[in-house]
């Protein structure tokens, strides 16, 4: 396979392995094998006996005021066994990740268009469904709020969470200011950009099972990113303690940051604990467009002045965020925005402000890049803009502005880590181009933009280059306690040692499970390594979000597996008498250089488990002052990444076919490289979507195309080859210098695909998606 | 109403289908075979490939009853046994499994393209998967398992 597999460039790293597939190794992930026979069970799959199916009526206004519901005609239905509404809330009707904020089934209001109005549990999907059509609600139908600039500052509006204590309908505004405000420079450019609202589609239905347990608790088996977040807000609308309510990991079907917010959850276990049966819910795509929060679509204008020679004087700032009608993470959005806006460059003179707001839209809250997305697209434009106003290659000026270990943020954090943006930049630049298009041979159509629908031959396209550079932090942020557990144990089963490692960290797909067995691997020195199903019944280990479970988790794995190390080394040396200061476990052998072999693992261990569990926690965050945006430490880590892009643009027909989208990343430690580069083509494919596919349309509130017919993915055909580069300089905070590394690829893609159509066509592009309808002028 | 068909060389009689029900909800629901995933029922992601009578179509797309008689293989049917597919263990090999809700309806499909045509290039590949969606590989390492599908089975 070696000629065709695109195999990653890697800095070289010390790290000696004793054994296969530890760290920094490309072992092939647990659950494959499953996966490839059909046999791994998504929450999507499973069934139980006596099962009920239960189904969630929706609000089909934006904003409306409910007057009366009548569940008699769907509660006489044949087949159905339960029509719950608020009322049937046994707990409290609120939930959020952040703020406590959303129904778990709308009052006396509905907020958005797919609001949860009532349930239905019945024997069959389509009885179900049918049900639901029998269940009438009374709406006085209201004007909804759909302006985010308004809903921020007008106070004429209606204020969609009057109990929240919220100016008009900001949920958070932060403003960040540093160095002088009066400041002059040579060269000004500004501009206003504008983005999408972008779905995680991700594959797997929100789907899951509630069974009600004799206790009056109940389990649940389902595909969520944060399996102890969940528990807490389920448990909450249940009126239950969280240890009544036991949550179990199913397959998942990718993740995105989709599934940080509830979903199915209470309201599975609302309909099996009322009708005492097992119920399982699953929604279809449609369902999905409205169960899950999106990406904030976003409203930004930047100015940035530099010197003459290209050094930046200043960055001025503007960012608006929809949130929708609840507030999932606009608070983190708006965090993110503003502590990453200058992108990674060394600007020191700093008026950066965000504003996140409610509105009747479609509630946003985490995707993959979460709120580093957006100003990228600024950003990143404006450098290209900068780099024409001055004549100048706009590598070179991003070259010159780049933060390199030691630079200060426009928050006062100091970068205490590598921080190689100026490298990367180099190295992008390197890589080898794709062959130019030859004018004069017969191209293949396919290769060329509109593919087989057979739109050119090859007149009036035009070729592309564009660079990105980004920075997104790693882990929570501002002050929150961040971290892990993690339960490993070893024991001789059938005279080979055997270890199991057991977290709540959720494997969405991104390879975790891997990822833990490595680490055991290398701790323990065995081969054998079990991963014990994710469940609420070891403590929390936080989500599978912001890039850190390799790093939050995996130091937690590490720090168990190292105590449970010292606890073998204490038994050896009370079994052999004495034992050596450099003994290690090697190959489940314990081992020193200075007397070689001195035991079998298994003969130490004998019938007895060595179990250990540990927390790890991230050194301390602090949150931004509210008025200057100042912070010693407001992030754990920075992550960088570079792509370059290869566009062809039919500049008659619009249509834009990526040739290439390369990427250079600094990962700290690769810990599995092969991993790794699936996790950078994946993400950089996602970015790409948002440059030239992505966007929910919404209008008055209402999505205009909730389904894979209208909102459009990459396919295969859409996407690139795609060259890694992999950089290793470690952090020496992270547990084996680990740096994040699943959002970075998705925020530097799309700008340096938008900029590659930009030098391709010479427009100024400022919305993405940049669709035909932008690059042939006829957007309305 | 009642149908039978054979699904990877099992026969199955069963009752009780709903006439507006698809081939891949009988698959799922009625006949234990969750192996063929539901991203859609769109005919858009190509999650629910399956073989019917030696062709891959997406079962979302087919009615029930439109297979009486026939003969269905899906992913659980590719394995002999205990030995994985080629095309299975090249995508194991090659990485191009990550949460692997895509998977099912690629290696039917990739499956089928290599029967057809040995050979395939790049373009080819991309042509023939063209409605299998996949969120989470950016397709590199699908490209590669297909690739080395191909060379494995040439050499086989
Ligand atoms: S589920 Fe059949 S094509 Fe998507
Ligand atoms: S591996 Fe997740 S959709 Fe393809």
């Amino acid at each position: 396979m070696s000629a065709h597999v695109n195999a990653p460039s890697r800095t070289s790293q010390d790290l000696s392995e004793s054994i296969t597939g530890g760290v920094g190794e490309s072992p092939s992930r647990p659950d494959g094998n499953l996966k490839v026979r059909g046999d791994y069970a998504y929450s999507s799959d499973l069934g139980a006996e006596d099962m009920l199916w239960g189904a969630t009526l929706r609000s089909p206004h934006p904003y409306a005021r409910i007057t009366g519901i009548d569940v008699g005609p769907a509660l006489a239905h044949p087949g159905v066994y339960a029509v719950l509404t608020h009322e049937d809330v046994p707990g409290d009707n609120r939930y959020g990740l952040k703020i406590v904020d959303q129904p778990v089934l709308a009052e006396d209001v509905v907020r958005f268009r797919g609001e949860p109005v009532a349930l239905v549990a019945a024997d069959d999907p389509e009885t179900a469904r049918r049900a639901l059509e029998l269940i009438a609600v009374d709406y006085q139908v209201l004007e909804p709020v759909t302006d985010p600039k308004r809903a921020a500052h007008d106070p004429a509006l209606p204020k969609l969470h009057p109990d929240s204590g919220c100016e008009n309908n900001l949920v958070r505004y932060q403003p960040i200011v540093r160095g002088r405000q009066d400041v002059r420079a040579d060269v000004v450019v500004s501009g206003t950009y504008t983005l999408g609202m972008q779905d995680q589609a991700f594959l797997g239905p929100e789907s899951g099972l509630a069974i009600p347990a004799e206790d009056g608790g109940v389990e649940v088996f389902l595909a969520t990113q944060d399996l102890h977040s969940d528990r807490k807000q389920t448990a909450r609308a249940l009126g239950l303690p969280p240890d009544k309510v036991r949550m179990t990991m199913s397959g998942v079907g990718g993740a995105f940051g989709g599934r940080e917010d509830l979903s199915i959850q209470a309201h599975v276990c609302m309909l099996a604990m009322h009708t005492g049966k097992p119920v399982k819910m699953v929604y279809n795509r449609e369902e999905s467009f409205y169960g899950h929060v999106h990406r904030h679509p976003a409203e930004m204008y930047f100015e940035h002045g530099a010197t003459r020679d290209g050094e930046l004087v200043y960055v001025k700032a503007r960012m608006y965020f929809d949130g929708g009608a609840y507030a999932s993470k606009t608070p983190v959005v708006v965090g993110n925005a503003t502590t990453l806006g200058t992108g990674p460059y060394e600007v020191p003179n700093v008026d950066i402000a965000g504003w996140g707001v409610y509105t009747n839209n479609p509630p946003c809250g985490a995707m993959r890049g979460l709120g580093a997305v957006q100003p990228a697209f600024a950003y990143e434009a404006q450098m290209d803009k900068l780099a024409r106003a001055l004549d100048m290659d706009p590598v070179e000026l991003r070259q010159r502005n780049a933060v390199e270990q030691g630079s200060v943020l426009h928050t006062g954090q100091q970068l205490d880590y590598p921080a190689p943006v100026g490298e990367l930049l180099e190295r992008a630049r390197k890589l080898p181009m794709p062959p130019e298009r030859d004018p004069a041979a017969e191209p293949d159509i396919r290769d060329l933009p509109g593919g087989a629908a057979n739109t050119t031959h090859g007149e009036d396209i035009a070729r592309g280059v564009g660079y990105a550079a980004i920075i997104k932090n790693v882990s929570y942020a501002e002050g929150a306690d961040d971290y892990s557990t993690a339960r490993a144990s070893l024991q001789a089963v059938g005279g080979e040692a055997v270890a199991m490692v057991h977290t709540a960290a959720a494997e969405v797909g991104q390879g975790l499970v891997t990822v833990q067995q490595q680490i055991a691997r290398t701790e323990l020195g065995v081969e054998r390594v079990n991963i014990h199903p994710n469940d609420t019944s070891v403590g929390e280990a936080g989500s599978s979000s912001a890039s850190r479970q390799t790093y939050i988790t995996g130091g937690a794995v590490k720090a168990a597996c190292e105590a449970v190390r010292e606890t073998l080394f204490e038994r050896a040396a009370a079994k052999l008498g004495h034992t050596p200061p450099d003994l290690a476990v090697v190959d489940g052998k314990l081992v020193s250089d200075s007397h070689g072999v001195l035991a079998d693992v298994v003969e130490i261990l004998g019938d007895e488990v060595i179990e250990c569990t540990r927390e790890y926690h991230h050194r301390p965050t602090y949150p931004l002052d509210p008025e200057t945006g100042q912070s010693e430490l407001v992030h754990v880590q920075h992550a960088f990444s570079v792509h370059r892009a290869v566009v062809d643009v039919d500049t008659q027909l619009g249509l834009v076919k990526v040739v290439a989208l390369d990427c250079v990343q600094d990962v700290g430690k690769a810990v599995n490289p092969d991993a790794i580069v699936g996790q950078i083509q994946g993400g950089a494919t996602q970015g790409m979507g948002l440059a030239v596919m992505e966007e929910i349309q919404v209008s008055d509130g209402l999505i205009r195309n909730p389904s894979f017919t209208d909102y459009l993915i990459p396919t295969i055909l859409d996407t690139p080859p795609m060259k890694v580069d992999i950089l290793e300089r470690g952090d020496p905070h992270a547990p084996y210098g680990v740096r994040g590394v699943g959002e970075p690829p998705t925020i530097s893609a799309g700008p340096a695909v938008l900029a590659a159509i930009r030098a391709a066509t010479g427009l100024d592009l400022t919305h993405a998606p940049a669709g035909p309808d932008h690059i042939t002028g006829t957007a309305g | 109403m009642r149908l039978n068909l054979t699904v990877n060389g099992k026969l199955y009689e069963t009752d009780e289908v709903w006439e507006g029900e698809s081939l891949l909800h009988t698959l799922r629901e009625r006949l234990g075979l969750p192996g063929s995933k539901n991203a859609c029922e769109q005919g858009e992601c190509g999650s629910c490939t399956v073989y019917l009578d030696d062709v891959p179509v997406c079962s979302c797309m087919v009615a029930a009853g439109q297979a009486e008689g026939c003969s269905v293989r899906t992913v659980e049917g590719l394995a002999d046994g205990e030995r994985l597919d080629t095309v299975q263990q090249s995508f194991l090999d090659a990485g191009a499994v990550q949460c692997g809700f895509c998977t099912p309806g690629l290696l039917v499909q990739a499956h089928d393209l290599i029967e057809r045509n040995p050979e395939p290039t790049d373009a080819e590949i991309r042509e023939s998967l063209a409605g299998n969606l996949c969120r989470c590989t950016g397709y590199e390492k699908i490209m590669d398992a297909v690739r080395l599908a191909a060379q494995r089975k040439a050499v086989s």
